[in-house]
């Protein structure tokens, strides 16, 4: 008598994380109504518009949590901002139907630039950054509205965005998405496709392209980083097929941007203080 | 044939309804008020009313817990005065989670109250015995573990209550249903992650394999009253739902809507489920064998100090 042998598959280079796009959608849309209806009372939502596809996913689930007449829409280029992006954003606000408006933070910026000529282009870049954190909170406090944010997992684990900027607004609906579950949520919500196909790019310098300011495609990012996160060491990574360099760069990045997601560090001097000792949810 | 006739007195079915609460954050009395407005809702023949853990409070409370819990006897006073506001004297048991202060010694309890002409009599109190702290969880940082599974007579046989965690560990179910336990309840809290499907969350698949397994290994119904609402970001999943002996869901609930569950349980099933699976039965016989092993990490001797209400 010969018996099959049935073996278990062993683990191999993982694919980008899965998502169920229907299961994902009515998760983030009951969060959403909880967290400005519900536990806010705000009823408006304001979401900064790049052209780009997390914030046009953020859009979609405002619009369908709160309706697209309650979600504002800010575009906030600068002058070295490409166009597309623009035209990008208003593919979306015409998809939608929600209110628009274009804001040009070029004065702002270059006010204070003019007077930081060495500024180089990653200076420049958090300042436009920060500046469109300002123009969102300020409108948001005009429009009786909440800050919706856009970042998503990636870009959150390895670091790549300006600290107080792109992760300021008070809520975030995609903060522990990977990017590639970003871009199957768009393609779900019916964002339209130029946006899903197009090189992410923070378009703060000409040409600039995430993949290639991180040296890795978001694909292999979000397969090491899924891995990572569950507790494998850079050795179990290789060993499961993955690059050693990039699962070195990777490391890097995650290992030198703990601080990035969180608060300020502040000095300990109580038996009281704030979130060491004192500690109260944020909801409570 | 027909089957020979169930000679045992308890009744033979049970009607019961999960309250899925969805409670704002730290606001005691305003829950228990919306309690009263869901017990409105409960029809009559309701015999068993089961709420999820911290159901009148929400969960992740931190510091705060102290300022919210209470001793058992004052939190079935204040359930039976909400019953009685809504079906006077009308006979009901009921099972809920909360925050206990036993005398500046703090559980995430759930207690077993039977109400009738007017009074709340305790039937059994469980305090959590694995407190969750690692990951998103830091229960062990404010309370304090529960020491002692106990089972408990109910009019409808014997229960037991299952917190949360208490639920994930396989030695525990299996622990109670030797101890005799025909129908398990367990108050839950469960923070809702993992998209991956298909259908639901991962955690809400992952509960669903937890409760059906102990379901079918022990022949118990199962009763999971789930927590729904977020709490800051962290979505309480819900999904009650009654699960039979055979490890059927008969009922479930959606995941982020407060809800009454209603379900009919007919007792009998689980004396024929026990008799196609007896499995129940054949670890009653082996379990002194896998017990006394010596390699187990057991102290020998009674370690228990005498613990519970």
């Amino acid at each position: 008598m010969t018996f099959a042998i049935v073996e278990a598959p062993r683990p191999g280079v993982g694919k980008p994380p899965a998502i169920d796009t229907v299961v994902a959608t009515a998760w983030l849309i009951a969060f959403l109504r909880d967290e400005l209806l519900v536990r806010r009372r705000i009823e408006h939502a304001v979401v900064g518009l790049s052209g780009g596809v997390d914030s046009a996913v953020t859009a979609y689930l405002c619009a369908r949590a709160l309706g697209p007449k309650n979600v504002h829409a800010i575009r906030m280029p600068y002058k070295t901002s490409s166009p597309s992006s623009l035209a990008d954003a208003q593919l979306v606000i015409d998809d939608l139907g929600i209110a628009a408006r274009t804001i040009e933070i070029t004065d702002a910026v270059d006010g204070y630039l003019r007077q930081e000529s060495d500024a180089d282009a990653r200076r420049r870049g958090n300042v436009m950054a920060r500046m469109r954190m300002l123009v969102l909170f300020d409108q948001s406090a005009k429009l009786d509205a909440l800050p919706v944010g856009t970042g998503n997992k990636t870009e959150r684990l390895l670091g790549y965005f300006t600290w107080h900027a792109d992760d300021a607004p008070p809520v975030n609906p995609l903060g522990d998405l990977f990017k590639t579950q970003v871009w199957a949520l768009a393609k779900h919500l019916g964002v339209p496709q130029r946006l899903i196909d197009k090189a992410p790019t923070a378009d703060l310098e000409a040409d600039q392209t995430d993949e290639g300011d991180l040296g890795i495609t978001y694909a292999r990012a979000d397969a090491i980083l899924s891995q990572m996160l569950l507790g494998y060491s850079n050795e179990q990574l290789v060993e499961r097929g993955f690059a050693a360099e990039e699962v070195t760069l990777v490391r890097r990045r995650v290992d030198g941007t703990h601080w990035k997601r969180h608060l300020p560090t502040t000095a300990m001097l109580s038996n009281t203080a704030i979130n060491e000792f004192y500690l109260r949810p944020v909801d409570y | 044939m027909e089957p020979p006739r169930n000679l045992n007195e308890k009744p033979q079915r049970l009607r019961v309804a999960l309250v899925q609460t969805k409670p704002l954050k730290g606001r005691y009395a305003e829950n228990l008020a919306n309690l009263q407005s869901a017990f409105a809702q409960i029809e009559s023949e309701v015999d068993l009313v089961v709420l999820p853990e911290a159901a009148l409070t929400g969960y992740f409370l931190e510091g705060a817990v102290y300022e919210v819990a209470l001793s058992a006897r004052r939190f079935a006073d204040d359930l039976t005065r909400a019953w009685h506001a809504v079906h006077g004297d009308r006979r009901v048991d009921l099972a809920c989670g909360f925050f206990e202060n036993d005398e500046g010694t703090y559980h995430n309890s759930a207690l077993y109250l039977e109400l009738a002409r007017g009074a709340g009599r305790i039937v059994h109190v469980h305090r959590k015995m694995f407190l969750p702290t690692y990951g998103v969880f830091d229960e062990e940082r404010f309370l304090s573990r529960g020491r002692r599974l106990q089972v408990f007579p109910t009019r409808f046989g014997t229960m037991a209550l299952l917190i949360c965690e208490d639920a994930w560990h396989a030695i525990v179910p299996t622990i109670a249903a030797i101890k005799g336990a025909r129908i398990l309840i367990v108050p839950s809290a469960a923070p809702g992650r993992g998209v991956e499907g298909p259908g639901e969350l991962t955690s809400i698949l992952r509960w669903r394999e937890i409760l059906t397994t102990a379901a079918v290994e022990h022949g118990v119904f199962v009763l999971y009253a789930g927590l729904t609402g977020f709490e800051g970001g962290k979505g309480m999943t819900g999904s009650s739902c009654v699960i039979d002996p055979r490890g059927e869901i008969l009922v479930s609930s959606p995941p982020t809507e407060p809800c009454i569950v209603i379900a009919d349980l007919d007792l009998r099933e689980i004396d024929l489920a026990r008799a196609t699976l007896p499995l129940l039965g054949d670890l009653d016989a082996v379990l002194p064998d896998l017990l006394l092993d010596e390699e187990l990490p057991l102290p020998r001797g009674s370690c228990h100090p005498e613990v519970g209400p």
